[in-house]
């Protein structure tokens, strides 16, 4: 039985390999951009996550974006983090997004605000994301508020969590992912692989839980657009994996040849997560890079994507 | 016990500067303990005090009087005969004790000399540590005595979260990640099943002011209806 029906849960279930992308909302009310930025994604991706104030940068509503994907014929992936609002909140929005036609949500905890541009602001995180899957299944499955009190018209929503298999400790990573199983993930958006070793034994560990039977797991990749932004990954974004060799490969190619390299990096990183067992889909992740979609996901065989 | 800082001392300066005679309160409670509002640090405090005025040409005369805790109206009350002479009050207490001085003397201003900061453990000599945010419900007996509302600062009770770079936390690299160490206390003591359920939503019990009425002393307070 379908849960929301969106296109996205209509992919998986029906075994297609799935592919998400991703758009980040302007920092202002500009909506050409958000129209440019969809036009490059527009039949080349079953769903879009629309971020929600990533990086703890205020950014226009990922609700509103959502909106306008809709508006443009596309499928939006609502990201919802815990950071900015309370359980209030996040449940009017939720019954508002519904309402509206959103049908996935992307369940996060959020980077700190110390990380964004007010970061003296105060932290909600009312609930944590693990809290807020839960609490949107609550509304979908038994039509009741976190409270407990009823709801006329619950809001069906395919649910997606995300998990880091490089977050530490790795060992407790695939149980934490049995827990957000358990509070009600349909879908999971892992972050960036850039170590696929590690990568293949956390889905190993998954597979043999029996969780990849549960959820749907799509693995994340962020292709590389230079070396230098490769550096920065592996030193500054905290829970990334970068390895070496990756950084040497970039270097070794001309500057102007660096983000084609990186394009071809991650192709080859879609095809070989293509064969592993509990991988179901990939998430693209390219980040201001929205135009360079249609280009991997050609040159990885991705296309067409499937109407179902 | 509860920890408190100085304030600077332009700040204090801007509060009392209005009043001609002030009588600074020193606390023998906690913030004696962190060495932020006893006796030693009101001396100082008043010698910095007058200095400064004097510098400044602003007519100040204060004294200082430490009582034992300002949290306790019993010992508040050694301070009746001496505070009608005083044009207000400075606190060198918590913001509890202040709170409670202001409410013995509503005709007086009284104005805070220290910033409250945190409930925290004496690391060494000078050094404390936050450990508890009086949430109203101890999950410590959970979470192998590492509190998560204190220790991790996104406060999870799912954690870790994406974020621990070599067993630290991403928001301060110096700190150690609550959730790594919960985890790792309980894989230890063989008591891990306590982290593998979802944690559900609290209620959070410190949404408003915080009262305790022991059960035994209620019937001092609360009269019975029949």
């Amino acid at each position: 039985m379908m849960k929301a029906g969106s296109n996205l849960e209509k992919v998986l279930k029906a075994g297609h390999f799935a592919v998400t992308g991703e758009l980040g909302p302007p920092r202002g009310a500009d909506v050409a951009v958000i129209r440019e930025k969809a036009h490059y994604l527009k039949g080349m991706v079953d769903a879009v996550n629309i971020t929600d104030n990533q990086t703890a940068v205020v950014r226009m509503a990922s609700w509103a974006a959502s909106l306008i994907l809709i508006q443009e014929g596309l499928e939006p992936n609502y990201q919802m983090v815990c950071r900015d609002r309370n359980r209030l909140a996040m449940q009017s929005d939720v019954l508002g997004a519904y309402a509206l036609g959103i049908r996935n949500m992307l369940c996060l905890s959020g980077d700190h605000q110390k990380f964004g541009d007010h970061p003296k602001s105060r932290k909600v995180f009312d609930i944590d994301s693990m809290q807020l899957i839960s609490m949107v299944k609550k509304m979908r499955d038994e039509s009741k508020f976190q409270s407990g009190e009823a709801i006329t018209v619950a809001p069906q929503m395919f649910i997606g969590a995300a998990e880091n298999p490089f977050g530490e400790p790795y060992e407790f990573r695939v149980l934490r992912l049995a827990k957000k199983i358990e509070a009600g993930a349909d879908f999971i958006q892992t972050q960036c692989i850039y170590n696929m070793d590690r990568f293949r034994t956390w889905i190993r560990q998954s597979v043999d839980r029996g969780l990849t039977e549960k959820v749907y797991i799509l693995a994340g990749i962020t292709p590389f657009k230079s070396v230098g932004m490769a550096r920065y990954m592996q030193k500054n974004v905290p829970g990334l994996d970068v390895p070496d060799a990756l950084i040497k490969r970039l270097e070794g190619v001309d500057k102007k040849d660096q983000a084609k390299e990186g394009i071809a990096l991650c192709c080859e990183q879609i095809e070989e997560l293509r064969e592993m067992q509990g991988v179901a889909g990939v998430h693209i992740m390219a980040i201001e890079w929205e135009k360079r979609v249609p280009e991997i996901v050609e040159k990885a065989g991705l296309l067409p994507r499937p109407v179902v | 016990m509860v920890i408190a800082e100085v304030k600077p001392l332009a700040e204090i300066l801007e509060l009392i500067k209005q009043y001609k005679r002030v009588l600074n309160t020193g606390c023998g409670g906690c913030t004696a303990v962190c060495l932020a509002g006893g006796q030693k640090e009101v001396d100082t405090l008043n010698t910095k005090l007058e200095l400064s005025c004097r510098e400044q040409k602003i007519p100040l005369e204060i004294s200082g009087f430490t009582v034992e805790r300002q949290c306790d109206m019993q010992f508040n009350a050694e301070l009746d005969h001496l505070v009608a002479s005083y044009d207000a009050l400075l606190s060198m207490a918590c913001g509890a004790g202040v709170q409670f001085l202001a409410e013995r003397y509503p005709d007086k201003p009284v104005l805070p000399a220290v910033n409250t900061t945190f409930v925290g453990v004496n690391k060494d000599i000078g050094w404390y540590e936050e450990r508890c945010q009086s949430c109203g419900d101890c999950v410590l007996g959970i979470t192998g005595g590492i509190c998560p509302v204190t220790m991790c600062a996104k406060s999870l009770f799912n954690g870790p979260c994406g974020g621990p770079q070599d067993g630290h936390c991403e928001v301060d690299t110096d700190t150690p990640c609550a959730w790594i160490n919960i985890y790792e206390r309980l894989k230890a003591q063989g008591r891990l099943d306590n982290i593998l359920k979802v944690f559900p939503a609290r209620e959070w019990q410190n949404q408003t002011q915080g009262k305790l009425l022991l059960e035994d002393y209620k019937h001092r307070y609360v009269k019975e209806t029949k």
